[in-house]
């Protein structure tokens, strides 16, 4: 058994961390969008490729920010480590 | 009705009892870890089949059949509503992550209740634990099961009652033989179905209406607020459509059948295979669906039961055959929710209470039999219940969410960060989860306009916390217990 703390669970909770931070980019950004281009009258919208511009920013356009700084956080920074522990896992 | 969408839906179906057969033989080769191969699947998933298990145990009738429906009637507003669920492709693997894996290995865990027991090592833990797995489970099950035959009779012009009776028929003849892998492998087919058919039935609907910029004309004509964020009648405020973040986002990662997947992937690489793969297919299915229940109005004006939305519009807008095809998604993403919930019902009931204090010492043929048994009589039951369903398909499903991520979020979370949580925080938070819940969602609604999960998942944290404080001293013995499996003693 491991006498100090495991080096895996530091990383797992970096990554944990990075996780919450998605999150709230994620919802700032599409908070922000819908409601600050969306709380004006219909009239007034702008369209982008036929779409509201709140709708456009806010739903399609914050799908692929997230979506591309998922692949980007999980390829640079989250580390490959063994799930099982060495000498006591429960199953080979 | 209409044999040319009726054959391509049984074809589809087919293939999956295919695959259900094939993992079932292999499975019966490894005798020993019938539990492990039964309810996990040996922890063998790789990424691709991590992510799409993921999505197609989460993204059910409430994506497919119900939330468009309501897409139908709110406008964009609901679709904005949606899109928070593209939180809950990354933040659960993310979060829960690679300490979760870990000891749910050290645990020896198959379940989430395995995990809670081995982090809390308390039967009253355990026990609650199972009971509200099986309790809102099977309210889940039900509302799965509803939108499975209300999908089955809009196709064939079969009456209610036989349509369920065909969709039980064989969901239960699959899980009952396949287990997880089973469920794990045709979950994949499935979510690449789902993608396909989006994909296929957004193009012809967007086509059908007259282009997109067409479609908005028609629907600003109808009525204005349609295209606003705020829904057809101005009613999704932005506390209330926010406060979907939790229950359809972050809060996921207490819902069990999400858990006990993020502890089945083979190596890390997986995992990161999976969120990767799981973040783009959720919130491409949940942004396309979605929009082409708002685009199908113009098109299809006048729909009454929202339910019938989708499989009326791919009716609409694409030849029979196609629709049959494209039909078979929503299909799939149902049979594979009911296949999943169904197998964690019954491991609850098996595992979790059975041999953990009924019969600790029965044997593995014992064990077997009653893994088959047990999900067999819930899925008569599940059947008995949905013959009569209440028509709110979806408040039955979120009822469900919310009252087990109410229950689980805070043991499992804080269980896996935070060292001096310990079994008296874990029971309270669950009692007062599960209780502020139910009172809020029976007596309120909807709290200060948010939606009722909101209060009792800080609710449930605070008692958490403070009772594990206030109890510290008491249990001094648990805690070097667990510094001792966290190896950091």
């Amino acid at each position: 058994m491991p006498s100090q703390e495991d080096y895996r669970f530091k990383i797992a909770n970096r990554e944990a961390l990075i996780g919450v931070g998605l999150a709230v980019i994620n919802f700032v950004w599409w908070f922000a969008f819908a409601y600050g281009l969306g709380s004006r009258p219909p009239e007034e919208y702008s369209y982008i490729l036929g779409l509201p511009s709140w709708f456009f920013y806010s739903c399609i356009g914050g799908f692929v920010l997230i979506a591309a700084l998922v692949t980007f956080v999980v390829k640079v920074f989250f580390v490959e480590v063994p799930l099982e522990d060495e000498g006591r896992g429960d199953r080979s | 009705m209409n044999i040319a969408v009726i054959i391509p839906l049984v074809v589809f179906l087919v293939i999956i009892f295919g695959v259900g057969f094939l993992a079932s033989r292999s499975l019966t080769k490894s005798d020993q870890d019938f539990m492990q191969d039964y309810f996990l699947g040996g922890r063998q998933l790789g990424g691709f089949i991590l992510a799409m298990t993921m999505i197609a145990t989460y993204g059910s009738a409430s994506s497919f059949i119900g939330g468009p429906g309501v897409a139908y009637n709110e406008g964009f507003g609901w679709v904005l509503l949606a899109m928070a669920q593209v939180a809950s492709g990354y933040f659960v693997l993310m979060i829960l992550g690679k300490k979760f894996a870990i000891m749910a290995r050290r645990y020896n865990a198959v379940t989430l209740t395995d995990y809670l027991k081995g982090r809390y090592q308390s039967k009253w833990v355990v026990l609650i634990a199972a009971f509200s797995i099986i309790i809102f489970l099977f309210s889940a099950m039900a509302a799965q099961w509803v939108g499975g035959a209300r999908l089955i009779e809009s196709l064939t012009g079969l009456n209610y009652t036989s349509a369920l009776f065909i969709f039980a028929l064989s969901v239960l003849i699959y899980v009952v033989i396949g287990g997880f892998k089973a469920v794990a492998l045709t979950d994949m087919i499935q979510g690449v179905v789902m993608v396909g058919g989006t994909l296929i039935l957004l193009i012809a609907t967007i086509i059908a209406g007259g282009g997109i910029t067409n479609i908005m004309a028609d629907l600003t004509a109808e009525n204005p607020s349609l295209i606003t964020p705020f829904g057809a009648e101005d009613s999704l405020t932005p506390s209330y459509v926010s406060s979907f973040w939790i229950l359809v986002g972050v809060a996921v990662v207490g819902l069990p059948q999400v858990t006990v997947r993020a502890m089945s992937y083979k190596s890390s690489r997986a995992m990161h295979r999976a969120l990767i793969i799981g973040t783009f297919v959720v919130g491409f299915i949940m942004l396309n669906m979605h929009l082409i229940g708002v685009f199908a109005r113009p098109i299809l004006p006048g729909i009454e039961v929202g339910d019938t939305v989708i499989p009326l519009i791919a009716l609409e807008v694409l030849p029979a055959w196609v629709a049959g095809v494209v039909l078979a998604a929503p299909m799939a993403a149902i049979m594979s929710t009911v296949d999943s919930l169904l197998l964690l019902v019954s491991s609850s009931v098996v595992k979790d209470i059975y041999v953990n204090y009924v019969k600790p010492d029965a044997s593995y043929r014992r064990i077997k039999r009653m893994s088959f048994g047990v999900t067999a009589i819930l899925g008569i039951l599940v059947f008995l219940m949905a013959l009569n369903p209440p028509d709110l398909l979806i408040w039955l499903n979120l009822f469900a969410f919310g009252g087990l991520e109410a229950t689980f979020i805070w043991p499992v979370v804080m269980g896996l960060y935070w060292k001096t949580g310990n079994k008296y925080g874990a029971l309270s938070s669950m009692v007062v989860g599960i209780g502020s819940y139910i009172i809020i969602d029976v007596f309120y609604t909807s709290l200060f306009g948010l939606h009722s999960v909101f209060f009792p998942v800080i609710l449930s944290f605070i008692a958490y916390v403070t009772i594990s404080l206030a109890t510290k001293n008491l249990a001094l013995n648990d805690y070097s217990e667990q510094q001792k499996m966290e190896g950091s003693l």
